[in-house]
C-alpha cells in the first residue's frame, strides 16, 4: 500500500532527531563471547587453504572419501515425505509416533515400562535440547538437587545445567595414566555424593574419551546406586546408540541393566549421528515414572518448559524418523547403515594405532582400539595439538580429542606420522 | 551366584555388612518393574493445566459432532478448511530433495547465513541503512517463540534493565517466555473493550510513566489477540515515546505479509524505528506468512549502533543458543531461502501470501454482513476494522462457553476467533452461534 510508505516516510522526516540523541549503543559494554572450543576448531579448519588439512575436530561422520554421507535410508524416507499434505504445528511433546519408535530403540522393543505407560517422553532438539529440557525440570521440580558430570565430559554439558542455574559438582572418570576409567574412584564419587543426587551418565561411547565401563563395571555401579540409603538420580546421555558397537541394542546396555535394578532413570537420546541427521535436530528426552498417572503429569510438565523455549518442536526430522523406524524394511536398511558407519571408524581404529606401531612410536597406543566410539582421547596435551595444527594442518580440540571418523585411509598416514612426530620425544 | 558375588564385592568395596535377609525379602517381593528404591524424585510433580490455547485444538479434537468449528489456533485453512502448504513452499521443497549434493550437517549455531541475510532484509528493507552498516545482528531460531525467548535470554544477562512492559491483552505464551529467560514481565494498557480498538491515551501514559531504559514489546502488525493496530500516525507518536524515554523497542513479527497482504506495508513499524537511527530488536516468524508452522522457522535480529557492538552481540547470543539446542533445524530455513533468493519464487509467495489475506479480509466481511442481517444486537463493525489472523469478538467466557456447548464452536474463553479456521460455508453456523450467545446468555 503506497500510501502507507508514503505516509510513514513524510512522519519520519526531522524527527528522526529524536532517536539519534543518545550517540552511545546499549550493549557498549557487551564482551565479546569466547569462541566455542569444538565448534571453532571447524571454523578455522574451512578457513585453511592448506591442500593437506584434516579435521578430525567435530564428531559428524565421514565416508572413506572424507564426505559427509546421507543415510539411502534416510533419502528414500526423505523422498516418501516430500509431497506430505500439512506442515502442521506438532503437538507440544512432538511426535507421537517418532517417541513410541524411540522409547523401543533405548527401553527394548518389548518393554514393560513402554506397555504399562510409565515414560514421560518429548521430542527434543536433538541430544542437547533433551539434556537441557532435563535441567530445567531438574531445576523446577528437585530445586536442591546438584548434577555431578564427569570429568572429562562434553564441553556443553557444563554449560547446559550452568544455564539451567543446577548446581554442578564433578566426578572421576578418566584415568590418564591408563587412558581408561578410573573405576575406584568413580564408585568412591558417587558413594560419597549427598543425598538424593543426579548423576549424569554417558550410556556408550563417552564423549569425548571414549573410554566406556564394562557390563561388569555397569552392573557394579547400578548396584551402588541401589544399595546406598541415598536416593540418587541416574540421567544417562545416550548421543551414539548403534555407532559404538554397531549394534543398537549391545549400546544400550547400561540402560537396560539399570532398569533391571529397578532404577527410575531419564535418558537423552539424539539421532545426529547414528540416523546422520545433525541438523535436522531430532532427539527424545524421556523420565521413567512410578506409573502411568506420574508419567501424564511429568509429561505436561516437560511440555511446560518446552512452550515457552520454542512452543512445539520441528516436525521435519521427526517424519524422517518415524517413517524409517515405522517400516520394517527401511529399519532394516538403517541397522546396516549404522553397522557399516561403526564398523568404518572401529577399522580406522586398528589402522591409526598400527601405523603408530610401525613407526616405532615409543608410547603405547594401544587406548585407540581399547576406546570406543566416535572419539579417541589420544592423551596429547595442548601443547603438542597446537603444533599437529600449526605444522601439519591437523585440526582437533585442545583437549587431544581426535574424531575418528574424519581419519580415513587417505590420510590415516599422514595424521599417524604428524602425532608420531610431535609425541615421539615426550 | 553372580549377583550374590557382585553384592560381595560391593561390599567389600564400600565397607559395609550387608544383610542379606532384607535384600532377598525384598528381591522376592519386588515386582520385575517397580523401582527398589520406592518412591520416585519426582512422585511430586503434579500434572500441569492444558496450554489454553493448544488445549482448544484438544477439546476441539475430542468432539465427534460433524458441525464443529475449530477457530482457536491460529493457522490459516483454505475455504474448504483444510490446512495449507504453499506452492512455492512445494517446489522448494522438491528442489531440495532433489538436490543430492545437500547434506544434513548441523548449521553454524547462528544458523544459515543466507537465509538470516535474506530475513533481515525482509524485514527492514532490501536497502535498509542499518544492513548496509552492518549494523544488525542475526540468527536463525525456532520461530517466533523461540527468536523472543533468545532475545529475550540476551537481554536479562547483557542489558541493564530487566523490566519487559507487554500490552494488555496478548499473546498467552509471551509472559511465560520473558519470565522464564529471567525478565520481569509489566503491563501496558492496549485493548480497548469500550471501542473495541486501541486504548491509545492509556498505551502513551503507561509507557510514558514507565522507567527509562524499560523494554517495551510490540506487535509489528496484526495485533495477537485483538487484531487492532495503531495507525501509521499513532505508530510515530509511539516511536517518539519510545526514543524520548529511552526505551527498547522489542518487536514480535508473526504476520508480516499476513496483515494487509503486502509485505512492505507490514514492515513498516519496524522501519520506522530502524529510520531514526536507535537500536531495537524483532523475532520475526515464518509460520503464519510461508504456512512453514512445524518447522520452526523464525529470526532474531538485533539492530545496534555500529557494526563492532554488532559482532559482539552475535557472539553473546551465541552463547545463548548453544546450551539450549546447539544449532537450529536445517530444513524450514532452507525451504525459506530458496524461496527469498529466487526472484519468480519470491513473485509467487508474494501473490499465494495475498490470496490468504484477502480470504481472511473477506471473511470478516461476510461475517460482519451475515451478523447484519441477522440484526444481532451490538456493533461489529470492529469485525472489519481490525487486521490479521484474529478478531477480538467482545463476547466473554460465558458466552463463549455457550458457544461450544450448543453450537461446538471452539475458540479461546477470551473470545478470540481465528479468522482464518472460517470459511464461506461455516460463516452462517458461527453468525447463528454468536447471535445466539448474544441475545440469550448474557
Amino acid at each position: 500500500m503506497a500510501f502507507t510508505t508514503a505516509m510513514a516516510c513524510r512522519l519520519i522526516g526531522r524527527k528522526s532527531v529524536i532517536g539519534a540523541r543518545s550517540m552511545s549503543s546499549w550493549w557498549r559494554n557487551v564482551e565479546p563471547a569466547p569462541k566455542d572450543p569444538i565448534l571453532g576448531v571447524t571454523e578455522a579448519f574451512l578457513a585453511d587453504p592448506s591442500p593437506d588439512k584434516v579435521n578430525v575436530g567435530v564428531g559428524a561422520y565421514r565416508d572413506d572419501n572424507g564426505k559427509p554421507v546421507v543415510l539411502e535410508c534416510v533419502r528414500e524416507a526423505e523422498r516418501r515425505i516430500a509431497g506430505k499434505l500439512n506442515m502442521e504445528y506438532l503437538p507440544m511433546g512432538g511426535s507421537v509416533k517418532m517417541v513410541e519408535e524411540t522409547l523401543k530403540l533405548a527401553y527394548g522393543e518389548n518393554s514393560e515400562f513402554i506397555k504399562d505407560k510409565r515414560i514421560a517422553a518429548v521430542q527434543s532438539l536433538s541430544g542437547t535440547g533433551a539434556c537441557r529440557l532435563f535441567a530445567d525440570f531438574q531445576k523446577r521440580f528437585s530445586p536442591d538437587s546438584q548434577i555431578y558430570i564427569p570429568v572429562p565430559t562434553w564441553a556443553n554439558h557444563h554449560n547446559i545445567w550452568r544455564d539451567a542455574q543446577v548446581p554442578q559438582r564433578t566426578y572421576h572418570y578418566y584415568h590418564p595414566e591408563s587412558r581408561g576409567l578410573n573405576f575406584a574412584a568413580l564408585m568412591d564419587d558417587i558413594k560419597n555424593a549427598p543425598n538424593g543426587s543426579f548423576i549424569l551418565l554417558h550410556a556408550c561411547a563417552h564423549n569425548p574419551t571414549g573410554v566406556d565401563p564394562s557390563e561388569e563395571e555397569w552392573r557394579e555401579i547400578s548396584h551402588l546406586f541401589k544399595f546406598q540409603v541415598k536416593n540418587h538420580f541416574a540421567f544417562f546421555d545416550m548421543a551414539y546408540q548403534g555407532f559404538a558397537s554397531g549394534d543398537p541394542e549391545r549400546d544400550a546396555k547400561s540402560i537396560r541393566i539399570f532398569l533391571e535394578d529397578g532404577h527410575h532413570i531419564g535418558i537423552a537420546q539424539s539421532y545426529a549421528k547414528n540416523m546422520g541427521l545433525y541438523g535436522q535436530r531430532v532427539g527424545c528426552l524421556s523420565v521413567l515414572c512410578e506409573n502411568e498417572k506420574q508419567a501424564v503429569a511429568v509429561k505436561s510438565q516437560l511440555q511446560q518448559l518446552a512452550r515457552p523455549m520454542y512452543s512445539n518442536p520441528p516436525v521435519h526430522g521427526a517424519l524422517i524418523v518415524s517413517t524409517i523406524l515405522g517400516d520394517p524394511d527401511l529399519k532394516k536398511l538403517w541397522l546396516k547403515e549404522v553397522k557399516v558407519m561403526a564398523d568404518r571408524i572401529i577399522s580406522m581404529r586398528a589402522s591409526l594405532r598400527e601405523n603408530l606401531e610401525k613407526l616405532g612410536s615409543p608410547l603405547s597406543w594401544k587406548h585407540i582400539t581399547k576406546q570406543i566410539g566416535m572419539f579417541c582421547y589420544s592423551g596429547m596435551t595442548p601443547e603438542q595439538v597446537d603444533r599437529l595444527t600449526k605444522e601439519y594442518h591437523i585440526y582437533m580440540t585442545r583437549n587431544g580429542r581426535i574424531s575418528m571418523a574424519g581419519i580415513t585411509t587417505g590420510n590415516v598416514g599422514y595424521l599417524a606420522n604428524a602425532i608420531h612426530e610431535v609425541t615421539k620425544s615426550a | 551366584m553372580a549377583s550374590d558375588r557382585r553384592i560381595g564385592v560391593l561390599a567389600r568395596h564400600l565397607g559395609v555388612e550387608m544383610d542379606f535377609e532384607s535384600h532377598t525379602a525384598t528381591a522376592i517381593s519386588a515386582s520385575p518393574t517397580s523401582g527398589f528404591q520406592g518412591n520416585s524424585v519426582f512422585s511430586h510433580v503434579v500434572r500441569a493445566p492444558e496450554d489454553p490455547i493448544l488445549g482448544v485444538t484438544v477439546a476441539y479434537n475430542k468432539d465427534p459432532s460433524p458441525v464443529k468449528l475449530n477457530l482457536g489456533v491460529g493457522a490459516y485453512r483454505t475455504d474448504e478448511g483444510k490446512p495449507l502448504v504453499l506452492n512455492v513452499v512445494r517446489k522448494a521443497e522438491q528442489q531440495l530433495v532433489n538436490d543430492r549434493s545437500r547434506v544434513k550437517e548441523y548449521l553454524p549455531i547462528t544458523g544459515l547465513a543466507d537465509f538470516n541475510k535474506l530475513s533481515a532484509k525482509l524485514i527492514f528493507g532490501a536497502d535498509s541503512p542499518a544492513i548496509q552498516e552492518n549494523r544488525v545482528t542475526t540468527v536463525q531460531c525456532l520461530s517466533g517463540t523461540g527468536s523472543l525467548r533468545v532475545g529475550a535470554e540476551f537481554l536479562a544477562r547483557h542489558y541493564h534493565q530487566r523490566t519487559i512492559y507487554i500490552p494488555q491483552p496478548t499473546w498467552g505464551n509471551h509472559p511465560k517466555v520473558f519470565t522464564l529467560a529471567g525478565l520481569s514481565v509489566k503491563t501496558y494498557r492496549y485493548y480497548d473493550p469500550a471501542t473495541r480498538g486501541l486504548n491509545f491515551q492509556g498505551l502513551l501514559e503507561d509507557l510514558g510513566s514507565a522507567p527509562s531504559g524499560a523494554i517495551v514489546l510490540l506487535h509489528a502488525c496484526a495485533h495477537n489477540p485483538t487484531g487492532v493496530d495503531p495507525t501509521p500516525q499513532q505508530w510515530e507518536n509511539i516511536r517518539q515515546l519510545i526514543r524520548s524515554k529511552g526505551l527498547l523497542p522489542f518487536f514480535d513479527s508473526a504476520y508480516q505479509g499476513f496483515a494487509s497482504g503486502s509485505l512492505d506495508s507490514d514492515a513498516q513499524p519496524v522501519r520506522m524505528f530502524v529510520a531514526d537511527g536507535g537500536e531495537l530488536l524483532v523475532a520475526q516468524s515464518y509460520a503464519k506468512n510461508m504456512g512453514l508452522y512445524g518447522e520452526r522457522v523464525g529470526a532474531l535480529s538485533i539492530v545496534c549502533r555500529n557494526a563492532d557492538v554488532a559482532g559482539r552481540v552475535e557472539s553473546q547470543l551465541k552463547l545463548v543458543i548453544r546450551p539450549m539446542y546447539s544449532n537450529p533445524p536445517i530444513h524450514g530455513a532452507s525451504i525459506v531461502a530458496v524461496i527469498l533468493k529466487d526472484r519468480n519464487l519470491y513473485n509467487e509467495w508474494t501473490i499465494e501470501l495475498k490470496a490468504m489475506a484477502d480470504r481472511i479480509i473477506s471473511m470478516r466481511r461476510q461475517l460482519f454482513d451475515a451478523l447484519r442481517a441477522r440484526g444481532t444486537p451490538g456493533d461489529w463493525s470492529h469485525i472489519i476494522k481490525q487486521i490479521g489472523m484474529f478478531t477480538f469478538t467482545g463476547l466473554n467466557s460465558e458466552q463463549v462457553a455457550f458457544m461450544t456447548k450448543e453450537y461446538h464452536i471452539y475458540m479461546t474463553s477470551d473470545g478470540r476467533i481465528s479468522m482464518a479456521g472460517l470459511s464461506s460455508k461455516t460463516v452462517p453456523h458461527l453468525a447463528d452461534a454468536i447471535h445466539a450467545a448474544v441475545t440469550r446468555a448474557a
